[in-house]
């Protein structure tokens, strides 16, 4: 009778790197130096796609672009412990740094941003999901697809990605409920970059934590430094054993910072001054990887010259191929609609046509 | 069908619960899930006996969240299982409205073709049972409105078998609303084994000449008593049971209604852009010269679904339907 102590938990923080490239050598995860480099390199592929992207849109080559400058090292420390084959990615559309690692064909990265419905999916086989526009609602369907691998003793696992915004939204709570309940093999990952267009953090949610949210739905759950690509890795790394494990869902919440606009169709400096965004380019993820891979003798100047020379060819060849695709057929706006088209598609096709060639002559 | 199937008399619900079986029988990938689907049998036992036959890991009982079950359901799906969830009531269609529009409605033409979406939402729909608020509402014309969706309204226990196996036999999606007012009206002979009845196809349920009076679901009682009645005056009315609203089955009607001349659209949505509205802009557009009268509308008034005590006052019946067809006459 009376009062029982019926719940008390904690939510931890990991961070191994520090602003300055100096590791808590304690805590440095068992890594090999390649998968480092790798980790990197991605990171420089991401900072060489997304500067090309905004010179893109600036020139009119591409539609409006929605940057991930500065979530880098929340993208690429992920992407190293996904495995291709078995894994699914459920983005929303900030998610191309770890679409692109994961071998989404960049050239359609930038034909989505294009306005390229064709960009909306990769042909290649790979398990990655159209990017999802409305906040939040593709969570669930990581935790469905979840559930499914689940049911069927399947060894992947669903990475559900979403913003600190999305986290209001009650489709986020729905989907770490089911995922609890039916120990769905997913991962939600949450990309806490403060800032949810010019919506802050505080404004978000009156919690100190959106990691600790886990203990709501028995979704474990942590909470890491998103700048940090040691520690985005060592945290992925637990997060994807514990769901491999059978041990089900997890929950990662990745501090980090949007550097830019929200897209090239906002100006963040209506909302934020230049001191925070100062603050935060001191912390930047490429930086402080790159002066902890040198110092520690893993990687030399000339190294990272060959990488600068890579990630740029490789956008340069996307952006080629991008530019030689032929210009999309607008006879496809009604294909793909039912498995079998409709009297009335058929017709409103045919007057598209009839339209097309009108023009042609 | 062959002549010597044998069947069996049995009502909507019940024709709804053998379809579900039986296919869950022969695909392995399809799954139920829902609030109290499973050891309920649901609130209408339209699933009853399933997870006793299926158990658990195919009949899931959820949690009370109508986004939850759709957004999850479009992950199923994605994976490779053909889910059948189950919204409660229409009424509550609202928090899943996201998840059907922005998605599972989507999801084959956002994805070029590699992620059809089969997976058949089944949801009780419409008044007439004296429930509570927000148990009886018809919310068919936003549906019919969202391009990628097929939906399907049965009007009787042959239909709720032979369509449901149709749907969960497709590769889109399917909206399927149940008519609970007349789940338990009335047994017909529905046959012991599966068959289809074809989507996007319309019922002619009587031949007429005079009017045509098109209906769906639970309406087409009215929609044909209405007929009984007006025979006694020698008045013909052809009755078409539209069955799927999307993609509709226009070749029927406007076949009806060169013949006869008249149209009378009978649901008991709302008037205003009501599912009515469509049907009468396809008679305009494609039978307007063979019109005697303005097309006429019989439905819910444009107000809230009423409380039980004055529900028989807002729902269409004969005797509107009636009227409805002697304004048409008498133009």
């Amino acid at each position: 009778m009376g009062y029982k102590k019926l719940f008390r938990g904690e939510t931890v923080r990991l961070e191994i790197l520090n602003k300055d490239g100096k590791a808590d050598k304690k805590s440095l995860p068992d890594i090999s130096q390649d998968t480092m480099i790798q980790m990197y390199r991605y990171m420089r592929q991401m900072r060489a796609f997304d500067e090309k992207a905004l010179n893109l849109q600036r020139q009119g080559r591409i539609g409006t672009y929605g940057s991930l400058r500065g979530q880098e090292a929340a993208q690429a420390g992920l992407a190293v412990n996904l495995n291709e084959k078995d894994d699914w990615l459920v983005p929303s559309f900030r998610e191309h740094g770890v679409m692109m690692s994961l071998g989404v064909p960049m050239h359609l990265i930038y034909a989505y941003w294009k306005g390229d419905e064709r960009g909306n999916i990769s042909d290649k086989g790979i398990k990655c999901l159209p990017p999802s526009v409305p906040v939040g609602s593709q969570l669930l369907h990581a935790t469905g697809i979840g559930m499914a691998m689940q049911k069927k003793g399947l060894p992947g696992v669903a990475v559900g990605f979403a913003g600190d915004g999305a986290t209001s939204e009650g489709d986020f709570h729905e989907a770490m409920n089911f995922a609890g309940v039916f120990k769905a093999r997913t991962l939600i990952y949450i990309q806490n970059n403060q800032w949810a267009i010019s919506v802050p953090l505080k404004k978000q949610t009156a919690a100190e934590s959106l990691a600790q949210r886990g203990w709501a739905y028995n979704v474990a759950s942590m909470q890491v430094d998103g700048n940090d690509v040691l520690a985005v890795y060592e945290a992925s790394r637990l997060a994807l054993e514990h769901i491999r494990n059978g041990n089900g869902p997890y929950m990662i919440e990745a501090v980090t910072f949007r550097m830019g606009d929200h897209t090239t169709a906002d100006d963040h400096s209506r909302y934020r001054t230049p001191d925070l965004i100062a603050y935060w380019e001191e912390r930047d993820p490429i930086m402080r990887m790159k002066t902890f891979l040198i110092n520690e003798k893993i990687m030399t100047q000339a190294d990272d010259d060959a990488i600068t020379n890579d990630v740029t060819k490789a956008v340069d060849s996307a952006v080629k191929e991008l530019e030689a695709m032929p210009a999309p057929d607008p006879m496809h706006i009604f294909e793909t609609m039912y498995a079998e088209k409709p009297w009335y598609l058929v017709e409103q096709q045919a007057m598209l046509r009839d339209e097309l060639n009108q023009e042609k002559r | 069908m062959t002549a010597a199937s044998k069947t069996q008399k049995m009502t909507l619900v019940q024709a709804v619960t053998q379809a579900l079986k039986q296919e869950m029988e022969r695909d392995e990938s399809i799954l139920v899930l829902g609030e109290d689907v499973g050891k309920d049998g649901g609130v209408f036992r339209a699933t009853d006996g399933l997870i006793d036959a299926f158990g658990e890991e195919r009949v899931m009982d959820t949690p009370l969240a109508e986004s939850g079950i759709i957004g999850v359901s479009v992950g199923l799906a994605v994976a490779g299982y053909r889910p059948v969830p189950e919204i409660q009531f229409m009424g509550f269609i609202y928090p899943a409205v996201n998840q059907i529009f922005a998605h599972v409605a989507r999801y084959r033409h956002r994805s070029r073709g590699q992620y059809p979406m089969p997976m058949v939402i089944r949801m009780p729909y419409g008044g007439g049972i004296h429930a509570p608020e927000h148990h009886s509402e018809s919310y068919e014309s936003m549906l019919a409105n969202t391009p990628g969706l097929t939906v399907v309204i049965p009007s009787t226990p042959y239909d709720a078998k032979g369509l449901l196996i149709s749907a969960l036999r497709s590769d889109d999606p399917v909206i399927f609303m149940e008519p609970k007012r007349i789940y338990r009206s009335f047994r017909e002979d529905v046959p012991e084994e599966p068959y289809t009845v074809p989507l996007s196809k319309a019922a002619v349920r009587r031949e007429g000449n005079d009017v045509t009076i098109i209906s769906y679901g639970s309406m087409m009682r009215p929609a044909l008593e209405a007929a009984d009645f007006l025979a006694r005056d020698n008045i013909s009315a052809e009755v078409i049971d539209v069955r799927t609203i999307a993609p509709v089955d226009v070749e029927t009607i406007v076949t009806s209604v060169e013949k006869t001349g008249r149209a009378v659209i009978v649901h008991e949505a709302p008037t205003r852009s009501g599912f009515g509205a469509e049907l009468s802009a396809l008679i305009n557009e494609r039978a307007l010269l063979h019109l005697l009268a303005p097309v006429q509308r019989v439905t819910g008034f444009d107000t809230v679904f009423p409380f039980a005590m004055m529900e028989a006052h807002y729902l269409p019946n004969r005797q509107r339907v009636v009227a409805a067809v002697q304004t048409a006459l008498e133009f």
